[in-house]
């Protein structure tokens, strides 16, 4: 049996969880205030995941930058893979809030979408 | 002079809600003015995850949780005007603003609502010493010029303070490929939430020092490297602690202030502690009919609270608005004590209050397995066992109308106890 002490990042209560293996491979999570924090524990010890937030150049647009993120979490290992895509993307605007802005993210099978809508300057 | 029933002051998410709930209370008179050329404040420039868990049951960004409070605004048709600037507010509830189009133009209010958010410390409140070479923001103006203009602050960085603006820099440079060398922090403890050390400094190996400080900034032109020292329990640097970080940015995230030069011009009264108004259990200021909300009013870490708390002022504004003052108020003053260090209202009228109030107070310390106890004149009424408090994140207690039934309670006092 392993305990570890983690802090659920779900959300900013960042609730402290105690996460037990046990030796049968079955996983507990205590402290979580909300389901969201189980989950959270218990994917944290198996295979960790993030979302990943940032900007893409924006051209022509009424700011330089759109925000954007990972639709869904993807493996924390893949963060900086991620990040390198993102990079090397420029967009035309205008762009609105949801829109697709890279399909398929370094083969995690997560889009990046806008998070912002900026209109054309 | 033109009248509204109501004017608010900000268009961050706590200006966006109390309009729309003030909208929803019936009143079709709401004016917002903001001076930035966008509605959402803040929110604009954190583009990070982690906003309105409680309010939407889902995750979203900054950016996202803004929009949907503009959209309530425009869906009712509720009017603002942006790039424009209130300069100054009476007592009288006159409200002047400026703008390019309509030059000064002052406008009387039936209700008015304060909603101007905070702005961070400056460096020179930090009393840094050293020359003034370039290389040196504030975290919030680090993330602006990344986040909305799109320019690289720095490529290696030493961050000074551990609000969660500092944090959130720190994972943001690092994704963009600089190096995050160490966050110092002055406190024995992070002034930010855990869950952003976890996320934004454990994930890539980070180094956080508690009880450090900079003591010296080196290069003249641009910043080449900082000096940081650990510091005895007075806060003062330890000599021959001393240790050198090579880098060409500095990134200060040192707390935020209440923005409340108006407010004061108001005649408003401030709470020493919070920086903000003082106000009652309907969020009313010491000046009838001004009302205030989200981080004028006391810095917040969670955007739903702000939401939360701007509903209600939003909604007390449009009831003073339609009936004027009420006088006939009898207040209890609720205090902070033994760890406590203030509480949001500060005062209640226990007679006529909503049937449950939430109060909102920071503490002064890291406790661990303590309790929050609530005394009305000496005698305790309740008590809640937390595993973990810190500095860093608000708490909150439940007032309940019964619970003052048949008592003429004197005062109301909050402490934290073992
Ligand atoms: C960097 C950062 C990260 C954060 N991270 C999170 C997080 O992960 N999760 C979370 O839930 N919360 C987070 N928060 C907290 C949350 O975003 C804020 O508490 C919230 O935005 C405060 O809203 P507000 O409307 O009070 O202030 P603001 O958003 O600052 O809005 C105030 C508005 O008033 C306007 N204004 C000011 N003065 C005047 C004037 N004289 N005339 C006209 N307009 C004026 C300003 O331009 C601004 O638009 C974060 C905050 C910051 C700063
Ligand atoms: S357990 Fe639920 S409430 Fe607690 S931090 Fe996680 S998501 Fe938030």
């Amino acid at each position: 049996m392993e305990k570890r002490e983690l802090i659920c990042i779900q959300c900013p209560m960042g609730c402290p969880l105690t996460v037990t293996v046990h030796d049968d491979g079955k996983v507990t999570v205590e402290g979580n205030t909300c389901p969201r924090g189980a989950a959270y524990g218990e994917k944290e010890v198996t295979h960790p995941t993030r979302t990943v937030t940032s900007t893409v150049v924006l051209e022509g647009g009424e700011i330089a930058r759109v925000s954007v993120k990972t639709a869904s979490d993807i493996p924390k290992e893949k963060i900086f893979d991620v990040m390198a895509e993102i990079s090397r993307t420029k967009r035309r605007a205008p762009v609105t809030l949801g829109d697709i802005i890279i399909k398929d993210v370094a083969g995690t099978g997560v889009d990046v979408i806008a998070t912002k809508s900026v209109p054309a300057k | 002079m033109e009248y509204h029933d109501i004017v608010i002051i900000g268009g961050g998410p706590a200006g966006l809600a109390a309009a729309v709930s003030a909208y929803d209370a019936g009143c079709r008179d709401v004016l917002i003015l903001e001076r930035d050329d966008r509605l959402g404040g803040i929110l604009n420039q954190c583009i990070h995850n982690g906003f309105g868990l409680h309010t939407f049951k889902e995750e979203l960004t900054g950016p996202e949780y803004a929009e949907r409070y503009i959209e309530q605004v425009k869906e009712r048709g509720i009017p603002y005007k942006l790039r424009s600037i209130v300069a100054d507010i009476s007592p009288e509830r006159e409200v002047l603003y400026i703008n390019s189009e309509e030059g000064a133009v002052t406008v009387k209010a039936g209700a008015v609502v304060l909603a101007m958010g905070c702005r961070e410390r400056p460096r020179g409140a930090l009393g840094l010493p050293g020359y003034r070479p370039a290389g040196i923001f504030t975290a919030g103006t680090a993330q602006r010029l990344m986040n909305i203009e799109g320019y690289l602050v720095g490529r290696e960085v030493v961050i000074l303070g551990s609000g969660d603006i500092g944090l959130i820099m720190a994972r943001r440079m690092t994704l963009e490929g600089a190096k995050v060398k160490v966050v110092a922090e002055l406190m024995p403890y992070s002034g930010g939430l855990k869950r952003n050390i976890v996320q934004c400094l454990d994930d890539y190996g980070i180094p956080l020092k508690l009880s450090h400080t900079v003591t010296k900034i080196h290069g003249k032109e641009r910043v080449t490297g900082i000096t940081i020292s650990a510091v005895d329990e007075n806060r003062r640097p330890i000599p021959g602690t001393e240790e050198f970080y090579s880098c060409d940015t500095l990134l200060l995230s040192c707390g935020l202030l209440p923005e409340n030069e108006l407010s004061k011009s108001a005649g408003v009264e401030l709470d020493r502690v919070t920086g903000g108004p003082e106000v009652n259990d309907r969020l009313e200021t010491s000046v009838p009919g001004v009302f205030a909300c989200g981080n004028v009013l006391h810095v917040h870490d969670l955007v739903d609270y702000v939401s939360e708390e701007a509903s209600r002022a939003g909604a007390r504004a449009a009831e003073y608005a339609s009936r004027g003052e009420d006088d006939g108020h009898a207040y209890t003053k609720l205090t902070g004590r033994g760890g406590v260090r203030y509480t949001v209202p500060q005062r209640i009228d226990t007679s006529k209050m909503d049937e449950r109030v939430t109060v909102r107070f920071r503490v002064a310390d890291v406790y661990r397995g303590r309790s929050i106890a609530l005394y009305y004149d000496g005698k305790v009424i309740k008590k809640q066992k937390k595993r973990v408090m810190a500095p860093g994140e608000m708490e909150q207690i439940v007032l309940t109308k019964d619970s003052f039934e048949g008592l003429g309670v004197d005062e109301i006092t909050i402490a934290v106890e073992d």
